[in-house]
């Protein structure tokens, strides 16, 4: 109990909860949509965009020299997450870009690091997140963007599952299917961003997809899935981050095997029980 | 189309659809060349033509869903601007009705209520869907998964969406093809009442079936342009197989003072 007391634990759960809710919301979306691996092609872009950042904070000559990093990061998601949703509304292959974007930005992340007077070393803790350093400021920031992100992906839920669920008939009824795609994508880049922290970009995607995997198994409706799905995502951040609190294992790695090993397991379990009940 | 008839005397009620000289082009080929189609209020009109005659391109193009390069489209006899567009209730042939994720019958029906500016669902969604369920006799399948009805169940679920709107004109892409035959009549039964209630109906179909009774006028394109206008062709499928020469386009004389019950079906 004594544990709880401690600000840095308080941090990392308050963080691991906000993002497992908040994440699972965009994944629901980005489901629908069978873009399932976006947050992997804008998580990669969002590195390039850490290091950019930081080449800026240098460049500045300030004493804390990630201080543009998250910043950095979020300009560069949202810029690649609405090429990814420009591209795709033209008819392009989205795999095709997004893959572009995953090695461009690891890449371009890479060098500019160089650049900057860090090492790859630097890079490591947003590759595969860094929740044990979160500040009071970090968690600020990330309860501001997960407020945004509930606010408006469940806000406007039934638009948005209109224009994700049937574009062409979305467009039909008049709705503003180019600015609810944006808001989709924007919201995407946000989550990653907010993401990245926990589990960092290589493993940002599992955070938004997983809970949605899990969820689906148990509900046949589509706001069940996603408030399941939170549900489940804030369950898992939570379990992570309190077993790393007591034994010596990666925060973000370890949260997402719990949901692999939740995914297999619901998988199992639905498949014994069979498929009675198909009604939610 | 607009060839002058005996009713032009008095004042012509405005067309609940009037589609102007369309041209679409995809992907730099130009598939509809000028096709131009009216219904009248209460006026259940069959787009009909063999495959890539550009049926489906013309009444995307109607509902807003791709850009035309010209031509006019009106609907009561307002520019089909999104706004003028909530009067339409549009069925698109079923190959979305199920996306990644699951969603159930009364979620898919409750997104048609939404609109230009009504980004959030209104106050008595659930009655509304109910109601619109229950016209299809698909009441009982509100809370199933989309995804998992049969073909025929689907289509009555996507019909459901579009009257949800309560439209003044139903717009339909193929509502019969691999739709069993029970949902094939209810489909005729529903379609009867909308036109009872002078609804305007514009309906692609390869075979007018179970909806022959209810077709006032067919209109069948070939090759992006409009060849025949008039009563439904007699051969059925004939005006419709891709092989089918039309030397000429041509009008048929217009039935002598409209029979408010429509057609006679052929044979």
């Amino acid at each position: 109990m004594n544990i709880l007391a401690e600000p840095l634990v308080q941090r990392m759960l308050l963080v691991g909860l906000l993002v497992g809710m908040a994440a699972p919301i965009v994944g629901t979306y980005l489901v629908q949509r069978r873009m399932a691996l976006l947050g992997d092609g804008v998580g990669h872009v969002a590195l390039a965009g850490v290091a950019a950042g930081w080449l800026a904070g240098s460049a500045a000559g300030l004493a804390q020299r990630d201080a543009l990093a998250i910043p950095g990061a979020v300009i560069f998601a949202i810029a690649g997450a609405v090429v990814i949703e420009k591209m795709r509304s033209k008819g392009e292959a989205a795999d095709v870009v997004m893959a572009i974007l995953f090695y461009g930005g690891i890449a371009t992340g890479v060098l500019l690091i160089g650049m900057a007077g860090g090492s790859n070393a630097n890079l490591l803790g947003y590759l595969f997140g860094s929740i044990s350093t979160v500040t009071w400021t970090d968690v600020w920031i990330t309860a501001a963007l997960a407020i945004a992100i509930v606010v408006i992906g469940l806000g406007f839920k039934s638009a948005l599952f209109a224009v994700t669920h049937d574009t062409e008939f979305a467009r039909s009824t008049g709705l503003p299917v180019e600015v609810l795609n944006l808001v989709v994508a924007v919201l995407a880049a946000v989550t990653i961003t907010v993401a990245m922290r926990v589990v960092g970009v290589l493993l940002v995607s599992a955070l938004m997809i997983l809970p949605v995997a899990i969820a689906q198994h148990l509900t046949r409706s589509f706001s069940r899935t996603m408030y399941l799905a939170m549900g489940i995502g804030a369950v898992l951040t939570l379990a992570g981050v309190s077993i790393t609190l007591t034994q010596n294992l990666q925060p973000g790695a370890l949260i997402v095997v719990l949901g692999v090993v939740a995914y297999v397991a619901t998988t199992a379990i639905t498949s014994l029980v069979g498929r009675r009940g198909q009604a939610s | 189309m607009t060839a002058a008839s005996p009713a032009d005397v008095t004042p012509t009620p405005v067309a609940a659809l009037e589609a102007g000289a369309v041209r679409v082009s995809l992907q730099g080929t130009e598939i509809l060349h000028g096709v131009s189609l009216e219904a009248a209020p209460g006026e259940v009109v069959a787009l009909m033509g063999g495959n890539g005659s550009g049926k489906s391109t013309f009444v995307r193009a109607i509902v807003g869903a791709i850009p035309r390069d010209a031509g006019t489209i009106s609907i009561f006899g307002k520019d089909a601007t999104p706004d003028a567009r909530r009067l339409i209730g549009y069925v698109p042939q079923r190959v979305s009705a199920a996306g990644g994720v699951s969603a159930t019958a009364q979620e898919v029906v409750a997104s048609g209520l939404l609109g230009h500016r009504t980004l959030r669902p209104p106050k008595d969604t659930d009655a509304r869907v109910r109601e619109a369920l229950s016209a299809l006799s698909v009441e009982d399948l509100a809370k199933h998964d989309v995804s998992r009805l049969s073909g025929g169940q689907q289509q009555r679920v996507l019909i459901a969406r579009a009257l949800v709107r309560k439209p003044q004109l139903l717009i339909l892409d193929e509502p019969m093809a691999g739709v069993d035959l029970q949902s094939q009549v209810a489909l005729a039964h529903a379609l009867g009442h909308l036109k009872e209630h002078g609804v305007s109906i514009v309906i692609v179909v390869h075979e007018l079936g179970a909806l022959t009774r209810l077709i006032d006028r067919a209109v069948v394109l070939d090759h992006g342009c409009v060849t025949h206008v008039g009563e439904p062709p007699h051969d059925l499928g004939v005006h419709a197989l891709p092989g089918h020469d039309h030397e000429h386009a041509h009008e048929d004389p217009p039935p002598a003072g409209r029979n408010s019950l429509g057609l006679e079906g052929p044979r």
